[in-house]
């Protein structure tokens, strides 16, 4: 459904941050990407959704196709018509609108108006919590409850890909199982393929059909996740478990300095 | 007692074209962070236009603020494509020099075409003063107090429950959030300024109605800078109430303290005012609160 095949995105001309990035997303699925900070994850669902014109981010190689078609390039307006919605990192929801504004907000491209007011019973199906909060400013909401309300609002669009930027940033571990919980029951129920970038590994890959792993702009490891759970170094350096499958805390494992493998 | 009465009743309708043309200026502020210096000129193009049809061309009154309030929509589209589509990414300070050059260019447009003589409307509304009990007030005053918050009513509902108006308020929020949602922001943003200039026009056919117009009605967009700031710079309901309570205010004080000083103190009241809100309200009255969360 989706495929980057050996993209390069450049920002403010200089700076080279994906380096030959190819990834494919099939239809149906919940696919998974892992990475650590500033490895390029972001980057890469701005080039998918056209966001990063805005940020002064340019395609200087490879090419974006959805369903066949060619969007690196398009217009981020264009491609969310065509059914491709991201959920951007640190959930930016409208803070001075009301909840239900804001998914109003969320159904700007549709043009079924009247299926709408179905639609945000729909999404009040899925967070309940919601629905006592509709009429509450969204700035004023916790956390969770605008994670909660950033996924509802891309729910209005009716995407046939949702892009989902760190949903679990900042949020306590309860809710973040529920959360992705219903991230699953989504995919499931609407048939949504999803395409989930996250620093919780453990999480992501609970959820997901297959996991893409990016280093520094290009990916180095993907399979299936029942395969990367097996992997050793994904276990040692994603999922914070030693070969013995002990807990192992970030600063432990950098103490051993061990080389990933793929990287030598 | 009447003389306190008239002079709310002249408040009142001052005040509500200062509503309507602060109006313009908090949206357009509020989608982009502009603040449009040709605001007042927009009131004048549109003052001028309504009379010319009228005048020159004897279209009924109705038609010519219908018509007129039709080029004003074109006339915010153009303004929006031409001289701010450019500036797009450059530091807002260019833009807000733009506006300055281009209050400048219409007013010299202005003064080209009409000259600078003060024209009025031919009597549109009856002549008869409004009695009302003790009170005398002319029957202009009243539909242009009516027409002004009429509105100013629709436009609230607008914004409030519409879903164009949602979204606008939804860009004014986050335009990166916006665009991710589909929202041309581009397109937000030359609704903006159609709409700035129709209020802006009708404030400018009121006028024209109440007093006659010369090209020095445009400082009326600098007036309302207090009138803005006193609101919150990004409130609807803001500039609304700011309107009022300035246009009130200077009445007031031009009718009791003028006469003890001698005069200008109608000119300098909202601003000691203003300046008190501010120190006990930074945002103004109405200004939205960044609101701080994590
Ligand atoms: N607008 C921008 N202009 C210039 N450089 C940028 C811009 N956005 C991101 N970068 C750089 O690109 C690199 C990748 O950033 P990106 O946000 O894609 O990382 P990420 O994988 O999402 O990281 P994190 O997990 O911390 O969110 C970083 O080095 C960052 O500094
Ligand atoms: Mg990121």
């Amino acid at each position: 459904m989706l495929v980057l095949n050996n993209v390069e995105v450049v920002y403010d001309h200089v700076i080279l941050v994906l380096k030959g990035m190819s990834l494919v997303v099939p239809e149906g699925k919940v696919v998974a990407l892992l990475g650590s900070n500033g490895a390029g994850k972001t980057t890469t669902l701005k080039a998918i959704s056209g966001l990063l014109k805005s940020e002064n981010g340019e395609f200087t190689d490879g090419y974006i196709e959805f369903y066949g078609e060619r969007i690196s390039g398009m217009e981020a307006e264009t491609i969310v018509r065509k059914g491709i919605f991201q959920v951007m990192e640190g959930r930016r929801v409208f803070e001075h609108l009301t909840v239900e504004e804001n998914l109003i907000a969320g159904a700007y491209t549709r043009r079924d108006r009247p299926n709408i007011r179905k639609d945000i019973d729909g999404v009040y199906e899925y967070f309940p919590r919601l629905r006592q909060l509709k009429s509450r400013t969204a700035g004023y909401l916790s956390g969770g409850e605008q994670q909660m309300l950033a996924i509802g609002r891309a729910l209005m669009a009716r995407p046939k890909l949702m892009l989902l930027d760190e949903p679990s940033l900042g949020l306590a571990p309860l809710l973040v199982r529920e959360i992705f919980r219903i991230i699953k029951q989504i995919n499931e129920d609407q048939g949504t393929t999803i395409l989930v970038v996250e620093q919780n590994a453990n999480i992501a890959l609970s959820i997901a059909d297959y996991g893409y792993i990016m280093e520094n702009g290009r990916i180095v490891l993907d399979g299936e996740v029942d395969k990367l759970i097996d992997n050793e170094d994904v276990r040692e350096f994603y999922l914070g478990m030693g070969d013995l499958g002990t807990r192992k805390s970030y600063r432990d494992v950098k103490h051993y300095k061990r080389r990933k493998r793929w990287l030598s | 007692m009447d003389f306190f009465l008239q002079l709310v009743i002249t408040g009142l309708v001052v005040g509500s074209v200062y509503a309507l043309v602060a109006l313009g200026f908090v949206l357009i502020y509020k989608s982009s962070d502009v603040i449009n210096f040709a605001q007042g000129e927009f009131l004048l193009v549109g003052a001028y236009i309504a009379l010319t049809m009228v005048m020159l061309y004897n279209v009924p009154f109705l038609a010519a603020v219908a018509l007129t309030l039709g080029f004003c929509v074109l006339l915010g589209l153009l303004v929006e494509r031409l001289v701010l589509r450019p500036f797009i990414g450059e530091p807002v300070i260019s833009v807000i020099m733009a506006t300055i050059g281009l209050s400048l260019l219409m007013r010299g447009l202005v003064q080209m075409i009409w000259g600078t003589d003060t024209r009025t409307f031919p009597g549109i509304f009856s002549d008869t003063p409004i009695r009302m009990g003790e009170l005398v007030v002319s029957s202009v005053y009243l539909w242009s107090l009516a027409l002004a918050i009429l509105l100013l009513v629709v436009f609230n509902l607008f914004f409030k429950y519409s879903s164009t108006g949602i979204v606008m308020r939804a860009a004014a929020d986050d335009q990166m959030a916006a665009l991710s949602m589909g929202i041309s922001v581009k397109r937000i943003v030359a609704i903006t300024w159609a709409i700035a200039a129709v209020v802006a026009a009708v404030g400018g056919i009121l006028l024209g109605n109440i007093n006659g117009i010369n090209p020095t009605l445009a400082y009326i967009g600098l007036l309302v800078l207090p009138v803005v700031i006193l609101g919150g710079l990004d409130s609807i309901p803001g500039a609304i109430v700011g309107g009022f309570t300035i246009g009130l205010l200077e009445a007031l004080a031009g009718g009791y303290l003028d006469p003890i000083f001698g005069g200008g103190v109608k000119e300098v009241a909202p601003f000691v005012v203003l300046v008190i809100v501010l120190m006990i309200r930074p945002y103004g009255l109405f200004g939205k609160e960044i609101i701080e969360r994590v």
